[in-house]
């Protein structure tokens, strides 16, 4: 029989590996000179994505499926936390022929 | 001969005199910093006119969107010829665009409602064509300083960009 301890224990390890997966990642993507790069990045529910706006300009990370929205201020970095998969295009609202491709698998 | 070109793209803007073309030299960084610095001020001019203005909620974000980023190319300039030691030399082409763009300010505030929407909008169409062309064929191809050029040229992206939005914006609106 499993002592109280361990049930606890064990309890901890299963809410732990829920509230954050084994291999989340933190993924760069830059906007620099109205470019997002890379254009096409995959990455998974959990992963991190760090927006590094290099222009003076500001710029947002905009989902077209309305999944996030993201404003990344002139010269600054922004990070957000990726909840949904899916194949997501997003663009600038402010520059729109700034486009990518966010692929989450789940 | 080119500053013609630029000042005969610039004309078509609006009705004007032929007098304001007559420069034909080639124009130097500091007139090339003041002339790209004064289209900034009068596209940043004519959008605050549009946020007081405008009715359309579409126009008014364009509007929104045009100072945030006219402002930004123009502190770029601003702290690019701080940087460079340059001083921002005044020229016939300058002073031309900036009475086209009074007089056109003026014209504008005449109109409200839809037909103001109308009239700025059709009028970033033709100012940011007009500038585009000018940074093209005109001022990249003059300046000499490596850190100007490229401001220019980021400029020219986004002013291209501004354009396709002042297309969008007027194709919506008919």
């Amino acid at each position: 029989m499993l002592s109280r301890r361990h049930l606890v224990a064990a309890a901890l390890l299963l809410v732990g590996a829920m509230a954050v997966p084994a291999h989340a990642a933190t993924i760069q993507v830059v906007m620099e000179n109205l470019v997002v790069s890379p254009a096409e990045i995959s990455a998974k529910v959990g992963d991190t994505i760090e927006w590094v706006n290099k222009d003076v300009f500001v710029h947002t990370a905009t989902a077209r499926n309305g999944d996030f929205d993201v404003m990344m201020p002139a010269k600054k970095t922004v990070t957000s936390v990726l909840k949904k998969p899916g194949t997501i295009e997003y663009y600038c609202r402010f520059h729109p022929n700034m486009k990518a491709v966010l692929v989450v698998a789940p | 001969m080119m500053f013609v070109r630029l000042s005969a793209a610039i004309a078509a803007l609006s009705l004007m005199s032929g007098a304001a073309m007559a420069q034909a030299a080639k124009p130097t960084d500091p007139q090339i910093a003041h002339i790209a610095y004064t289209a900034g001020v009068i596209d940043i001019t004519a959008a605050k006119q549009a946020i007081s203005k405008a009715s359309n909620k579409d126009v008014k974000a364009f509007a929104q969107d045009m100072v945030r980023d006219h402002e930004a190319v123009n502190k770029q300039a601003l702290d690019l010829v701080k940087k460079l030691n340059v001083t921002p030399q005044d020229n016939d082409t300058s002073k031309t665009l900036s009475k086209q763009a009074s007089d056109k300010l003026a014209e504008l505030a005449k109109l409200s409602g839809p037909a103001y929407d109308k009239a700025y909008v059709a009028n970033e169409v033709a100012y940011h064509k007009a500038v585009n062309s000018a940074l093209e064929t005109q001022l990249i191809p003059s300046a000499t300083n490596a850190e100007l050029k490229g401001l220019l040229q980021t400029g020219l992206k986004i002013f291209q960009g501004h354009q396709q939005h002042a297309e969008h914006v007027a194709a919506n609106l008919k």
